[in-house]
Protein backbone atom coordinates (compact mmCIF):
# COMPACT_ATOMS: atom_id res chain seq x y z
CA UNK A 1 0.00 0.00 0.00
CA UNK A 2 1.06 3.51 -0.82
CA UNK A 3 0.14 4.56 2.70
CA UNK A 4 3.26 2.86 3.97
CA UNK A 5 5.40 5.44 2.22
CA UNK A 6 6.31 7.94 4.89
CA UNK A 7 4.27 10.85 3.56
CA UNK A 8 5.76 13.14 6.13
CA UNK A 9 9.22 12.79 4.60
CA UNK A 10 7.74 14.60 1.63
CA UNK A 11 6.00 17.17 3.82
CA UNK A 12 9.20 17.84 5.75
CA UNK A 13 10.99 18.19 2.40
CA UNK A 14 8.47 20.85 1.37
CA UNK A 15 9.11 22.75 4.61
CA UNK A 16 12.87 22.60 4.00
CA UNK A 17 12.33 23.89 0.45
CA UNK A 18 10.45 26.85 1.92
CA UNK A 19 13.47 27.60 4.09
CA UNK A 20 15.61 27.67 0.93
CA UNK A 21 13.38 30.45 -0.42
CA UNK A 22 13.81 32.58 2.71
CA UNK A 23 16.52 34.92 1.29
CA UNK A 24 14.21 35.95 -1.57
CA UNK A 25 11.38 37.39 0.49
CA UNK A 26 10.29 40.92 1.35
CA UNK A 27 12.57 42.68 3.83
CA UNK A 28 10.06 45.42 4.61
CA UNK A 29 9.06 45.82 8.26
CA UNK A 30 6.15 43.60 9.30
CA UNK A 31 2.75 44.83 10.48
CA UNK A 32 3.70 45.48 14.10
CA UNK A 33 7.06 47.07 13.17
CA UNK A 34 5.28 49.32 10.68
CA UNK A 35 2.76 50.45 13.31
CA UNK A 36 5.56 50.94 15.86
CA UNK A 37 7.52 53.06 13.41
CA UNK A 38 4.52 55.16 12.32
CA UNK A 39 3.28 55.63 15.88
CA UNK A 40 6.75 56.43 17.20
CA UNK A 41 7.23 53.64 19.72
CA UNK A 42 9.73 51.55 17.75
CA UNK A 43 12.59 52.89 19.91
CA UNK A 44 10.94 51.29 22.96
CA UNK A 45 12.17 47.93 21.66
CA UNK A 46 14.95 46.57 23.81
CA UNK A 47 17.75 44.38 22.55
CA UNK A 48 17.46 40.68 23.22
CA UNK A 49 18.97 39.46 26.50
CA UNK A 50 21.34 37.26 24.50
CA UNK A 51 21.91 36.43 20.85
CA UNK A 52 22.16 33.00 19.27
CA UNK A 53 20.99 33.32 15.65
CA UNK A 54 19.52 36.84 15.53
CA UNK A 55 17.47 37.96 12.50
CA UNK A 56 17.47 34.43 11.09
CA UNK A 57 21.06 34.97 10.03
CA UNK A 58 23.51 32.23 10.95
CA UNK A 59 26.51 33.95 12.56
CA UNK A 60 29.88 33.60 10.87
CA UNK A 61 28.49 32.91 7.39
CA UNK A 62 29.60 35.80 5.21
CA UNK A 63 27.14 35.27 2.36
CA UNK A 64 23.85 36.71 3.68
CA UNK A 65 21.66 34.42 1.56
CA UNK A 66 23.49 31.33 2.81
CA UNK A 67 23.36 32.61 6.39
CA UNK A 68 19.57 32.91 6.13
CA UNK A 69 19.22 29.50 4.49
CA UNK A 70 21.38 27.87 7.17
CA UNK A 71 19.30 29.47 9.92
CA UNK A 72 16.09 28.45 8.16
CA UNK A 73 17.12 24.83 7.63
CA UNK A 74 18.35 24.50 11.20
CA UNK A 75 15.16 26.01 12.62
CA UNK A 76 12.91 23.88 10.42
CA UNK A 77 14.65 20.64 11.43
CA UNK A 78 14.71 21.72 15.06
CA UNK A 79 10.96 22.41 14.99
CA UNK A 80 10.27 19.05 13.36
CA UNK A 81 12.25 17.32 16.11
CA UNK A 82 10.55 19.25 18.89
CA UNK A 83 7.05 18.81 17.46
CA UNK A 84 7.57 15.11 16.79
CA UNK A 85 9.21 14.52 20.18
CA UNK A 86 6.61 16.47 22.11
CA UNK A 87 3.71 14.66 20.40
CA UNK A 88 5.40 11.29 20.97
CA UNK A 89 5.86 12.09 24.63
CA UNK A 90 2.26 13.23 25.10
CA UNK A 91 0.43 10.62 23.02
CA UNK A 92 -1.84 8.21 24.79
CA UNK A 93 -0.21 4.90 25.39
CA UNK A 94 -2.95 2.34 24.66
CA UNK A 95 -3.67 3.70 21.21
CA UNK A 96 -2.50 0.63 19.26
CA UNK A 97 -5.46 -1.47 20.42
CA UNK A 98 -7.95 1.31 19.85
CA UNK A 99 -7.23 2.43 16.30
CA UNK A 100 -5.87 -0.28 14.09
CA UNK B 1 3.49 40.56 15.06
CA UNK B 2 6.15 39.16 17.38
CA UNK B 3 6.34 41.65 20.25
CA UNK B 4 9.93 42.52 21.22
CA UNK B 5 10.84 43.28 24.83
CA UNK B 6 10.16 46.88 25.80
CA UNK B 7 6.81 47.26 24.03
CA UNK B 8 4.67 45.96 26.88
CA UNK B 9 5.01 46.62 30.60
CA UNK B 10 5.79 44.07 33.32
CA UNK B 11 2.19 43.73 34.54
CA UNK B 12 0.89 43.01 31.05
CA UNK B 13 3.75 40.63 30.25
CA UNK B 14 3.28 38.82 33.57
CA UNK B 15 -0.48 38.47 33.16
CA UNK B 16 -0.03 37.17 29.63
CA UNK B 17 2.59 34.67 30.86
CA UNK B 18 0.16 33.36 33.49
CA UNK B 19 -2.68 32.93 30.99
CA UNK B 20 -0.42 31.31 28.39
CA UNK B 21 1.17 28.97 30.92
CA UNK B 22 -2.29 27.83 32.06
CA UNK B 23 -3.31 27.28 28.43
CA UNK B 24 -0.19 25.19 27.75
CA UNK B 25 -0.89 23.04 30.83
CA UNK B 26 -4.48 22.40 29.73
CA UNK B 27 -3.29 21.75 26.16
CA UNK B 28 -0.82 19.13 27.41
CA UNK B 29 -3.56 17.39 29.40
CA UNK B 30 -5.87 17.35 26.37
CA UNK B 31 -3.05 16.00 24.23
CA UNK B 32 -2.47 13.15 26.69
CA UNK B 33 -6.12 12.15 26.33
CA UNK B 34 -6.45 12.53 22.59
CA UNK B 35 -3.14 12.38 20.75
CA UNK B 36 -2.72 9.15 18.83
CA UNK B 37 0.19 7.55 17.04
CA UNK B 38 -0.94 9.06 13.74
CA UNK B 39 -0.83 12.60 15.09
CA UNK B 40 2.87 12.38 15.92
CA UNK B 41 4.47 12.94 12.49
CA UNK B 42 1.81 15.47 11.50
CA UNK B 43 2.57 17.59 14.55
CA UNK B 44 6.30 17.46 13.76
CA UNK B 45 5.69 18.45 10.15
CA UNK B 46 3.22 21.15 11.18
CA UNK B 47 5.73 22.77 13.55
CA UNK B 48 8.45 22.61 10.87
CA UNK B 49 6.18 23.98 8.14
CA UNK B 50 4.92 26.85 10.32
CA UNK B 51 8.46 27.82 11.28
CA UNK B 52 9.70 27.78 7.67
CA UNK B 53 6.63 29.51 6.25
CA UNK B 54 6.84 32.24 8.89
CA UNK B 55 10.23 33.22 7.46
CA UNK B 56 8.63 34.08 4.12
CA UNK B 57 7.51 37.68 4.39
CA UNK B 58 5.22 38.79 1.60
CA UNK B 59 4.74 42.47 0.74
CA UNK B 60 1.49 44.18 1.65
CA UNK B 61 0.62 47.83 1.02
CA UNK B 62 3.02 50.68 1.67
CA UNK B 63 6.49 49.27 2.36
CA UNK B 64 5.09 46.79 4.85
CA UNK B 65 5.33 43.02 4.87
CA UNK B 66 3.45 40.26 6.56
CA UNK B 67 4.03 36.59 7.04
CA UNK B 68 2.03 33.43 7.52
CA UNK B 69 1.11 32.77 11.13
CA UNK B 70 -0.04 29.15 10.99
CA UNK B 71 -2.23 28.92 14.07
CA UNK B 72 -5.35 28.56 11.91
CA UNK B 73 -3.82 25.75 9.86
CA UNK B 74 -2.73 23.88 12.99
CA UNK B 75 -6.05 24.43 14.78
CA UNK B 76 -8.24 23.49 11.81
CA UNK B 77 -6.29 20.30 11.08
CA UNK B 78 -5.44 19.21 14.61
CA UNK B 79 -7.74 21.11 16.96
CA UNK B 80 -7.32 24.29 19.03
CA UNK B 81 -5.33 22.78 21.90
CA UNK B 82 -2.89 21.19 19.46
CA UNK B 83 -2.66 24.64 17.87
CA UNK B 84 -1.72 26.09 21.27
CA UNK B 85 1.02 23.48 21.76
CA UNK B 86 2.49 23.82 18.27
CA UNK B 87 2.44 27.62 18.23
CA UNK B 88 3.93 27.77 21.74
CA UNK B 89 6.81 25.53 20.63
CA UNK B 90 7.43 27.62 17.51
CA UNK B 91 7.28 30.93 19.40
CA UNK B 92 9.54 29.60 22.15
CA UNK B 93 12.22 28.56 19.65
CA UNK B 94 11.88 31.79 17.68
CA UNK B 95 12.38 33.79 20.86
CA UNK B 96 15.16 31.68 22.40
CA UNK B 97 17.19 30.79 19.33
CA UNK B 98 16.38 33.44 16.72
CA UNK B 99 15.68 36.47 18.94
CA UNK B 100 12.35 36.97 17.15
CA UNK B 101 9.92 38.10 19.84
CA UNK B 102 11.17 39.12 23.27
CA UNK B 103 11.73 36.58 26.03
CA UNK B 104 9.76 38.72 28.51
CA UNK B 105 7.04 39.25 25.88
CA UNK B 106 6.87 35.52 25.06
CA UNK B 107 3.75 35.02 27.19
CA UNK B 108 1.96 37.77 25.27
CA UNK B 109 3.12 36.40 21.93
CA UNK B 110 1.87 32.91 22.86
CA UNK B 111 -1.41 34.41 24.08
CA UNK B 112 -1.99 36.35 20.84
CA UNK B 113 -0.60 34.08 18.15
CA UNK B 114 -1.02 30.75 19.93
CA UNK B 115 -4.06 30.79 22.19
CA UNK B 116 -6.30 33.50 20.72
CA UNK B 117 -5.47 32.75 17.08
CA UNK B 118 -5.98 28.98 17.50
CA UNK B 119 -9.33 29.25 19.27
CA UNK B 120 -10.70 32.00 17.03
CA UNK B 121 -9.69 29.98 13.97
CA UNK B 122 -11.06 26.67 15.19
CA UNK B 123 -14.47 27.87 16.32
CA UNK B 124 -14.93 30.25 13.38
CA UNK B 125 -14.10 27.35 11.08
CA UNK B 126 -16.58 25.07 12.83
CA UNK B 127 -19.29 27.75 12.79
CA UNK B 128 -18.93 28.76 9.15
CA UNK B 129 -18.55 25.13 8.02
CA UNK B 130 -21.80 24.26 9.83
CA UNK B 131 -23.59 27.24 8.27
CA UNK B 132 -22.54 26.13 4.80
CA UNK B 133 -23.79 22.58 5.40
CA UNK B 134 -20.30 21.07 5.78
CA UNK B 135 -19.89 21.02 1.99
CA UNK B 136 -16.40 20.85 0.48
CA UNK B 137 -16.58 24.43 -0.78
CA UNK B 138 -18.13 25.58 2.46
CA UNK B 139 -15.23 24.12 4.41
CA UNK B 140 -12.71 25.94 2.23
CA UNK B 141 -14.61 29.20 2.63
CA UNK B 142 -14.72 28.55 6.37
CA UNK B 143 -10.95 27.97 6.36
CA UNK B 144 -10.36 31.31 4.65
CA UNK B 145 -12.64 33.29 6.97
CA UNK B 146 -11.25 31.57 10.08
CA UNK B 147 -7.61 32.23 9.10
CA UNK B 148 -8.29 35.87 8.30
CA UNK B 149 -10.16 36.45 11.57
CA UNK B 150 -7.47 34.66 13.61
CA UNK B 151 -4.78 37.05 12.35
CA UNK B 152 -6.95 40.15 12.80
CA UNK B 153 -8.08 39.27 16.33
CA UNK B 154 -4.53 38.29 17.35
CA UNK B 155 -3.35 41.70 16.14
CA UNK B 156 -6.14 43.44 18.07
CA UNK B 157 -5.13 41.57 21.23
CA UNK B 158 -1.57 42.76 20.59
CA UNK B 159 -2.87 46.33 20.14
CA UNK B 160 -4.79 46.09 23.40
CA UNK B 161 -1.64 44.93 25.24
CA UNK B 162 0.31 47.86 23.78
CA UNK B 163 -2.43 50.27 24.87
CA UNK B 164 -2.74 48.81 28.38
CA UNK B 165 1.04 49.12 28.70
CA UNK B 166 0.80 52.82 27.83
CA UNK B 167 2.98 52.33 24.75
CA UNK B 168 0.47 53.71 22.28
CA UNK B 169 -3.04 55.15 22.71
CA UNK B 170 -5.88 52.68 22.14
CA UNK B 171 -7.67 54.86 19.57
CA UNK B 172 -4.51 54.90 17.42
CA UNK B 173 -3.02 51.46 17.86
CA UNK B 174 -6.24 49.45 17.44
CA UNK B 175 -7.13 50.76 13.96
CA UNK B 176 -3.47 50.76 12.91
CA UNK B 177 -2.86 47.12 13.92
CA UNK B 178 -6.29 45.97 12.75
CA UNK B 179 -5.90 47.74 9.40
CA UNK B 180 -2.54 46.32 8.41
CA UNK B 181 -3.42 42.84 9.68
CA UNK B 182 -6.70 42.86 7.76
CA UNK B 183 -4.40 42.85 4.71
CA UNK B 184 -1.91 40.33 6.12
CA UNK B 185 -4.89 38.14 7.06
CA UNK B 186 -5.79 37.82 3.37
CA UNK B 187 -2.37 36.23 2.79
CA UNK B 188 -2.98 33.96 5.78
CA UNK B 189 -6.35 32.97 4.32
CA UNK B 190 -4.90 32.20 0.89
CA UNK B 191 -2.02 30.09 2.26
CA UNK B 192 -4.11 28.18 4.82
CA UNK B 193 -6.92 27.49 2.34
CA UNK B 194 -4.43 26.33 -0.31
CA UNK B 195 -2.75 23.91 2.09
CA UNK B 196 -6.09 22.52 3.32
CA UNK B 197 -7.34 22.15 -0.28
CA UNK B 198 -4.11 20.39 -1.26
CA UNK B 199 -4.35 18.00 1.70
CA UNK B 200 -8.02 17.33 0.93
CA UNK B 201 -6.85 16.24 -2.52
CA UNK B 202 -3.87 14.08 -1.65
CA UNK B 203 -4.40 12.95 1.97
CA UNK B 204 -8.03 13.57 2.91
CA UNK B 205 -7.62 11.14 5.84
CA UNK B 206 -5.37 13.66 7.60
CA UNK B 207 -8.30 16.08 7.76
CA UNK B 208 -10.31 13.48 9.64
CA UNK B 209 -7.89 12.96 12.52
CA UNK B 210 -9.31 13.33 16.02
CA UNK B 211 -9.08 16.99 17.03
CA UNK B 212 -7.14 17.86 20.14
Amino acid sequence: MKKNIKWWYIALGVALLLALAAPLVSSSPDGLERVAEDSGFLEHARDALFNLIPDYTFPGVSNPALATIAAGLLGTLLMFGIGFGLARLLRKKNETQLHR
Amino acid sequence: MHIPDGFINAATAGTAYAVSAAAVVVASKRARQRLGERHVPLIGVMAAFIFAAQMLNFPVAGGTSGHFLGAALAAILLGPWAGVLIMSAVLLVQSLVFQDGGLLALGANILNMGVIASFVAYYTFRGVAALTGESKRGRLAATFVASWLAVVLASLACALELAVSGTSPLRLVVPAMGGVHALIGIGEGIITTSVVALLAGVRADLLQLQKV
